[in-house]
């Protein structure tokens, strides 16, 4: 019997609201299928399943806030019974209702009055303590609570802004822990991307408008072919050591439209095919910006990449996202003078940057990663 | 189409991309991806969304054209001279 538990969505995490279950008991499930939907200050995030089996019982119940590790549900291995995904008989009795009940429905004891009196003055229930027999909601304490306010719905306007803000909080919390116990070290090189640019130019030539590959798309399967070639940048400083990883997940910096910042994971960039890349690439920004990611997507990134070339920028120096080990950063690709053979030219030229925990590696690592990054560039056809 | 039903249109489309943008408070001869912060990717989004808006093809070499509003209006007049509006 497995348990599905409430995971850590990052460092800072230690718990979310459950908002949505995506799965009823008896209904088969698959590794990777969504079971429910979370509320975490980085927006709304669909929590994945990583066994197969049928779900057995469903332990929490929406709009509970639960700490990290909390049993959601328990999933039986295996297939359903004969009677298929929704047996015939009783389904098990679980504590709470499954799929999304209605706010309030079958997870409070309240008295009807008391229903109404809260329907009335706009209180959420889940968050009024009941003092009647059994811990049952009566008037007085839906008075009681919307007197204080602290029970009172919030309107849309007030919860975007508190989501904002609890976005905001988390980036500073994880950003400062980073400068606290990270020595980073940066590293900077020049690449010419003349050659990536006419293949990009010839490929796209032939492509309809939705199948056009960005030069985002190369860059990135740049950095993960040249991470493994140098795998000590790709891993996670745990308990003062340094953890490897060999899937390359690039945890890509995607800027929200209301000024956050996430940067989600685009899973095994290794061995993706570019085209495959840019697929994954759009639906994950796509997600990001609809608040619609995953939770494997937000926990498990091992390195992180940042391009402000389309803001202008042309050297970005980043912040390492612990417990990672770098960061590789792009700027804008500007035309420049460049000498090569004795001879003087017009290039269009990209400052690639490498920001990376002094504890896992030294500079040399870190002079390689740049050098196999480069190399990668300038033989776009290998990507 | 005329030029009020090119503006309405690019006017339609940038919304989806940016909605919390002001877009009569845009210079329309001034880079607008920068103004709007729209990334490589937003603008690769707007230039499909112009594509259904106009069923116009737009090749990667005419991105240059298109930096600012009053260049996109243009281009798109261009492309669409002649052409009654769907919409």
């Amino acid at each position: 019997m497995g348990e599905f538990r409430m995971p850590s969505l990052g460092a800072d995490m230690e718990a979310a609201i459950l908002r949505t279950w995506r799965v009823n008991p008896g209904q088969k499930v698959h590794c990777g299928d969504i079971l429910a939907e979370v509320e975490t200050d980085k927006g709304l995030i669909e929590i994945e399943v990583f066994e197969d089996g049928t779900v057995d019982r469903i332990l929490a119940a929406p709009g509970n806030k639960l700490p990290v590790g909390t049993v959601l549900a328990t999933i039986a291995a295996g297939e359903p019974g004969p009677a298929g995904p929704l047996p015939a008989g009783p389904l098990p009795a679980g504590p709470t209702p499954a799929v999304s009940p209605a706010p309030g429905e079958g997870r409070f004891r309240v008295s009807p009055l008391a229903r109404k009196r809260a329907a009335e003055a706009g209180v959420d229930l889940s968050r009024v303590t009941g003092t009647g027999p059994g811990g049952t909601i009566q008037v007085a304490d839906v008075e009681r609570a919307a007197a204080q306010g602290a029970g009172t719905v919030p309107s849309a306007k007030e919860e975007a802004l508190s989501m904002a803000l609890r976005h905001r909080r988390a980036i500073a919390a994880a950003m400062a822990r980073s400068n606290r116990e990270i020595p980073h070290y940066y590293l900077q090189t020049r690449i010419d991307m003349s050659r990536a640019f006419a293949w990009l130019k010839e490929i796209n030539a032939q492509r309809p408008m939705e199948e056009r590959l960005l030069s985002a798309v190369l860059l990135t399967k740049a950095v993960a072919l040249a991470l493994k070639q140098v795998p000590e940048l790709n891993g996670f400083w745990l308990e003062e050591r340094l953890v490897q990883k060999q899937a390359v997940h690039v945890g890509f910096a995607i800027a929200l439209r209301e000024g956050a910042l996430i940067a989600p994971a685009l899973h095994d960039v290794d061995s993706k095919s570019l085209d495959q890349l840019r697929a994954a690439l759009s639906d994950l920004i796509a997600r990001a910006r609809a608040g619609r990611l995953r939770s494997s997507e937000l926990s498990d990134a091992t390195v992180t990449v940042t391009n402000l070339g389309d803001l202008g920028v042309e050297t970005l120096f980043g912040v390492i996202y612990p417990p990672q080990v770098a960061l590789v950063g792009f700027g804008k690709i500007r035309e420049q003078p460049w000498s090569e053979n004795g001879m003087l030219g017009v290039r269009p030229v990209l400052v690639a940057t490498l920001a990376a925990d002094h504890r896992a590696t030294d500079g040399l690592r870190g002079a390689q990663f740049l050098g196999a990054l480069e190399r990668y560039l300038n033989a776009p056809e290998t990507l | 189409m005329t030029e009020q039903e090119v503006h309405l249109g690019i006017k339609r489309a940038l919304s989806k991309i940016a909605p919390e943008a002001d877009l009569d408070s845009v210079d329309a001869q001034a880079p607008f991806r920068e103004e709007l912060a729209l990334d490589s990717y937003d603008f690769l989004q707007l230039l499909l969304d112009l594509h259904q808006e106009f069923s116009v093809e737009i090749p990667e070499s005419d991105y240059g054209k298109l930096r600012t509003l009053e260049g996109l209006r243009g281009y798109l007049l261009t492309k669409t001279t002649g052409r009654v509006a769907q919409k």
